[in-house]
């Protein structure tokens, strides 16, 4: 089991310049089905033996495509997501950094009511291993299992997934929600999915200085979660006023500290790990715990 | 992006918000002229991107152009130290200078975007000239705040809910929608990340002027204002950061001992995290990024080298895009290049591992490898332990 992608899903690739080759390749390789391509000015030709598309509609009229895994630059990468969702893509993974953040904000607002789910953007992707991969995430790192993954991070996460897997605990799936403040789907929309997927025992969330996102999911766990959620929140010696990296990371006025938000975490009964070393042991302590 | 408080006044000027009469200057006869034209009360502003520069001297209000000059001069081409700059200050090689106002009450008037409602929101206060956080704290309820929906704009009962919120009488509300709508459009056209005017007076006459303002940018957005790139100062910023930021490398620079050099900003956050948790303190931030290469590895040394404090380096990377053999190599070369004097703790994990380590074992470079983050946290610990 998995949540909102398995070996049916069906991909396009929007934005298919050297990075989005050279990740489409490897995406291929996992076993994932990239059924289209859409490259504007190109329809009608193929790559590497992947049909391409003037536009998103027409590769989803033509092969029934219902992913789409965005690497169009910044600049246009607003554009895409929203063609995408025109075309009745129903779940959109943006890989592309540095959108413009008030970019972002119309296309929050934009996809309210329609039934396109957005991943990203600056993000790795998701994964369900064994199954499908979207996005440039080290595929090897991850093992078939029973334990969801969160994370604001890229290489964060493939080092707690990498603890994980040497563990013995394989992973359900794992979803990059990406380091920008305003993304698509967040920590709660994931815990949800994780929830009610019976094909997954626990979850670890990875988070970071910056926003209310933890704070919020906390809540959240405490009210709605029956499955072991494990934390880690990166970033207690950051410094205040500084955007360290992502755009999203960066304590403001005193607000989204690493300490805050592992109180929070602990007041609402998450174990949180203190030592981005103990990841894996910690969420392997809480499946002991909750088997025994 | 920051920009200094009279570019922040031009731009909002050109927005229908109102700013006291004045101009820039960069010298004492500059400041002596101008103020001679502007009236008998004047007001000379050291222009440096820290706050707190009225606590630090660098605001005074003064009688005459004659004293104008003496308050520039004691400003001009020294150092403001303020509760934003670090003990060493920050040199001033402009003055903003003005006309003195009546003030009859200080509001504050700020513009950011919540991430939780993806809004542009606008937030409100009685309390001018305070620092918004400490208002926040001590008097929630003087804060008022109004999101923005991006298809409307800024309303004009919204204007009127904050406008009466705040105690202003009916002919100021006309004044506030001019002052407000001004703001905004000039927050979401130019693609800022931060507006704030503290304190937004409001005048004998019943005028309202912005008496300060900050405004910020998106970096992700400036490919698109040209015009808002040309405001940025350098001198404002630190060396290291500055030349790091030309190869693409996301650096910050803090107090402690350990050099850190990481792929991914999270990893890099944790990184320093660990080394704080084995007993010392990380002496930066440093995401090399993606597409990394034996170019930016080097380039990322020198910089982290360039901090006299660095006693050790940690080099912590997690394949994925980035390949271990092309920062094996990078490294190895930068290693022979730079000359790197301090312990060197290096670890890889992920695409292409064991190639990387070969790389590094057979280069015959006095290079601590480590397996874990553990490991290797507690090793380039340490290793700055036995150098200091």
């Amino acid at each position: 089991m998995s949540v909102l992608v398995d070996k049916n899903t069906r991909l396009v690739i929007q934005g298919l310049g050297s990075a989005g080759k050279f990740h489409t390749a490897t995406m291929v390789e996992y076993g994932t089905q990239v059924v289209a391509a859409a490259h504007p000015g190109k329809g009608g030709t193929q790559w590497e033996g992947i049909p391409l598309f003037d536009t998103v509609a027409e590769a989803v009229a033509e092969t029934g495509a219902d992913t789409s895994c965005i690497f169009v630059p910044a600049p246009g990468a607003a554009d895409a997501i929203l063609e995408a969702a025109a075309a009745g893509i129903r779940l959109a993974v943006c890989i592309t950094e540095g959108i413009p953040t008030l970019d972002m904000l119309k296309v929050n607002h934009a996809l309210r009511g329609t039934s396109t789910r957005l991943i990203g953007p600056n993000c790795p992707g998701i994964i369900t291993p064994g199954q499908v991969k979207v996005g440039i995430m080290p595929a090897p790192v991850h093992r078939p299992g029973r334990v969801g993954v969160l994370s604001r991070s890229g290489t964060l996460t493939y080092e707690a997934v990498d603890q994980l897997s040497r563990l013995g605990i394989g992973q359900s799936t794992c979803i990059g929600l990406g380091g920008d403040p305003i993304k698509g789907l967040d920590f709660i929309d994931g815990l949800e999915l994780f929830e009610e997927d019976a094909g997954t025992d626990g979850v670890v969330m990875i988070g970071e200085i910056g926003g209310q996102a933890e704070e919020d999911a906390a809540a959240w766990i405490e009210a709605n979660t029956t499955k072991p959620v494990v934390a880690f929140i990166a970033g207690r010696t950051a410094p205040p006023g500084r955007r360290m990296g992502h755009a999203g990371a960066i304590i403001s006025g005193g607000k989204g500290t690493a300490n805050e938000k592992i109180k929070v975490l602990r007041a609402a009964g998450i174990r949180v790990a203190e030592s981005p070393a103990d990841i894996g042991v910690t969420m392997q302590k809480a499946l002991k715990n909750r088997k025994g | 992006m920051k920009i200094h408080e009279y570019q922040a006044k031009e731009i909002f000027s050109r927005y229908g918000v109102k700013v006291p009469r004045g101009r820039v200057a960069e010298s004492a006869d500059e400041v002596e002229q101008i103020s001679s034209q502007l009236g008998q009360a004047v007001v000379v502003k050291a222009q440096i991107h820290a706050g707190g520069r009225g606590k630090g001297g660098g605001v005074k209000v003064v009688d005459g152009s004659a004293a104008a000059r003496a308050a520039a001069q004691a400003m001009l081409g020294r150092p403001l130290v303020t509760h934003q700059t670090g003990p060493g200050g920050q040199v001033v090689r402009r003055v903003l200078v003005e006309e003195g106002l009546k003030i009859k009450s200080e509001l504050y008037a700020g513009m950011v975007v919540d991430r939780e409602t993806a809004r542009v929101t606008l937030i409100l206060s009685s309390e001018g000239g305070m620092e918004i956080e400490e208002v926040a704290r001590t008097h929630p309820e003087k804060i008022l705040r109004e999101p923005v929906d991006p298809l409307t704009g800024l309303m004009p009962h919204q204007v009127r809910r904050l406008a009466f919120g705040l105690g202003l009488f009916k002919p100021q509300v006309q004044a506030a929608t001019v002052f407000l709508s001004g703001m905004y459009r000039a927050f979401v056209e130019l693609d800022a990340s931060l507006v704030e005017i503290n304190p937004l007076v409001v005048t004998g006459d019943g005028e309202l002027v912005a008496l300060d303002a900050k405004m910020n940018f998106d970096d992700n957005a400036l490919f698109r204002h040209p015009e808002v790139v040309e405001l940025r100062d350098l001198d404002e910023e630190e060396p290291a950061e500055v030349e790091a930021s030309k190869f693409d490398l996301s650096y910050i620079r803090l107090d402690g001992n350990i050099g850190c050099m990481v792929n991914g900003a999270g990893l890099a956050m944790a990184t320093m995290d660990i080394i704080k948790l084995c007993g010392d303190e990380p002496a930066n931030f440093l995401d090399v990024g993606g597409g990394t290469d034996a170019k930016r590895v080097k380039a990322a040394f020198k910089i982290i080298l360039s901090d006299k404090n660095v006693k050790a380096i940690l080099v912590n990377i997690f394949g994925g895009i980035v390949r271990c053999d092309v920062i094996a190599e990078g490294v190895v070369e930068a290693v022979r290049e730079v000359g790197i004097q301090v312990p060197l703790v290096v670890r890889l994990q992920g695409t292409l591992v064991e190639r990387g380590r070969e790389i590094l074992a057979g280069s015959g470079l006095n290079v601590i490898s480590a397996d874990s983050m553990q490991d290797a946290a507690l090793a380039v610990v340490r290793e700055a332990q036995k150098a200091k």
